[in-house]
């Protein structure tokens, strides 16, 4: 099931009563996407729908081409000299690789966490002010100082550092440093948030709290998480894809995915039949 | 299939497998030395079934804390998480049917200085074949993942249910014309009631089949047959 359509009936029939993700509009939506590293064809015709205000696992082994189709999402590969990539992805029917589109404006909506946490070195209050600034979205301090305390607020960090704002964010644990990343990525108000493998550094705690986080951030933002974890996977995400040897092998409900995959390649890999 | 990477996990996972083939052959034994202990009547062989359920209730106990040692040191996903879960759901039900054919001996036990008329033990006899056939299917239909198979067992349960009613009326009517009948009449009626539970278990065990082989739950109405609740003989003297 290479092209699912968001709204199968099957998949509904399955889990009505599991999936607590509302289906909503398509917020992103790929076709036939393919990517070149050079010579090498490193994603093919990847085609999927990506449901608003939900949380969507990207899962496969290690270069099967997930974390190569996320960065497509925000146009990161543009960066890379040899990429090349054809097909269309589209944000709110939005073709984001249109000549008129400034890449720059595109990732101010597109939020990313990397699996390293990478705050400036700058202090916890700078490190979430900056883009808000950059961006110009606050019209004084006193608006700027507002968007800091709640980007740290939603991003659950607020209570343990309001009292060393001015302190480096440098020095924080790494949980809190990657909490403090999220909190520097929603303070600019994206609509998308990208995940690449943000919990792989933290310890279970860490990690819960970041996927506690998640849970909440979902009511407002879409959120696209490349994991290793399958658990992780299972436990956060609404819908997963499973990549393999740069395809899309199956996509569906989180739920059916990790009980009844159609797909034997999919079987294979959660269950550890392959690596 | 491919086998796990994690060899470990492969052979937990075919330990399990045995144990519900141990369980569900000594389910088969217990069932038919029950009946024959019933009919024959054979004091020694009730003695023996009543004895070896217990073998049934130590696998079960084995297999449900390997499941769960497996749950979470595992932590199972798709066919594997359905084995687990299948293979914990078919061996209460088959410790069960364990349970009941120790019953259906116990009363052999009671009756078997009685008279036993041989058509009442015809239509027993009847019932139990039925059972044991439907058993020994879902069995291999567990084997072999085979989800047709347990469909057919499923449905077959109806044909269980039609015998059971018509010997609840003979056992009724029997109990009318001679009152000295009712202490035996009685005990195998209640040993034809554990074998119609038996087929109930049974039929559990297919759905359980078919969701391990299908991956999503037998939904349709099962068509059903037992009618002994509300059914009454009038006295018609």
């Amino acid at each position: 099931m290479l092209h699912q359509v968001v709204n199968s009936k099957s998949d509904a029939a399955i889990s009505v009563q599991l999936d607590f993700g509302a289906r909503g509009a398509t917020k992103i939506s790929a076709e036939r996407v393919n990517v070149f590293y050079g010579e090498k064809h490193a994603l093919k015709d990847v085609s999927v729908a990506i449901p608003e205000k939900s949380i969507v696992a990207f899962i496969g082994p290690s270069g099967c081409g997930k974390s190569t189709f996320l960065r497509c999402i925000n146009r990161m590969n543009d960066t890379i000299a040899n990429c090349r990539i054809t097909g269309d992805i589209r944000i709110d029917g939005q073709d984001i690789y249109a000549r008129e589109v400034d890449p720059v404006e595109l990732r101010s909506r597109i939020g990313m966490v990397f699996q390293r946490a990478n705050p400036f070195p700058k202090s916890i209050y700078e490190n979430v002010a900056y883009g808000p600034r950059i961006h110009a979205l606050a019209a004084g301090r006193a608006e700027l100082d507002e968007i800091v305390e709640q980007s740290l607020c939603k991003a659950g960090l607020w209570d343990e550092v309001k009292d060393r704002l001015h302190e480096s964010g440098t020095g924080l644990s790494g949980g809190q440093q990657q909490r403090l990343c999220i909190a520097r990525t929603i303070a600019i108000r994206p609509q998308i948030i990208l995940m690449d493998e943000p919990c792989s550094a933290l310890d279970p705690i860490a990690t819960a709290r970041i996927e506690e986080l998640m849970e909440d951030l979902r009511q407002n933002y879409t959120i696209v998480i490349v994991t290793h974890s399958m658990q992780q996977a299972a436990r956060v995400s609404q819908r997963t894809a499973f990549f393999h040897l740069g395809t899309l092998v199956e996509e569906g409900d989180t739920t059916t995915i990790f009980t009844n995959p159609k797909d034997q390649r999919t079987q294979d890999y959660i269950t550890g039949r392959f690596g | 299939m491919h086998s796990h990477i994690v060899k470990s996990y492969e052979a937990e996972l075919s330990v399990l497998e045995n144990k519900i083939g141990q369980m569900g052959g000594l389910a088969e034994q217990l069932l038919g030395e029950a009946f024959a202990a019933l009919e024959q009547p054979n004091p020694e062989l009730a003695r023996g079934v009543i004895a070896r359920d217990s073998a049934i209730d130590l696998l079960q106990r084995e297999v449900e804390e390997q499941a769960i040692v497996m749950i979470a040191r595992r932590q199972p996903m798709a066919n594997d998480l359905r084995q687990i879960m299948a293979v914990m759901k078919v061996s209460n039900d088959l410790e069960r049917i364990g349970d009941l054919a120790k019953n259906t001996a116990k009363r052999a036990l009671a009756i078997s200085g009685e008279h036993h008329p041989k058509t009442l033990m015809t239509g027993l006899r009847h019932m139990v074949e039925l059972t044991a056939g439907s058993l020994k299917t879902i069995l291999d239909a567990f084997a072999a993942r085979d989800a047709e198979a347990a469909l057919k067992v499923w449905r077959d349960d109806e044909h269980i249910d039609v015998l059971y009613n018509s010997l609840f009326r003979e056992l009724l009517t029997y109990m009318m014309e001679d009152p000295r009948n009712i202490g035996l009449c009685t005990h195998l009626l209640f040993g034809a009631k554990n074998i119609e539970r038996i087929g109930d278990h049974t039929t559990n065990i297919a759905e359980t089949v078919y969701y391990l082989a299908r991956g999503v739950p037998l939904t349709e109405e099962r068509p059903k047959n037992d009618k002994t609740s509300s059914t009454m003989i009038k006295d018609t003297r």
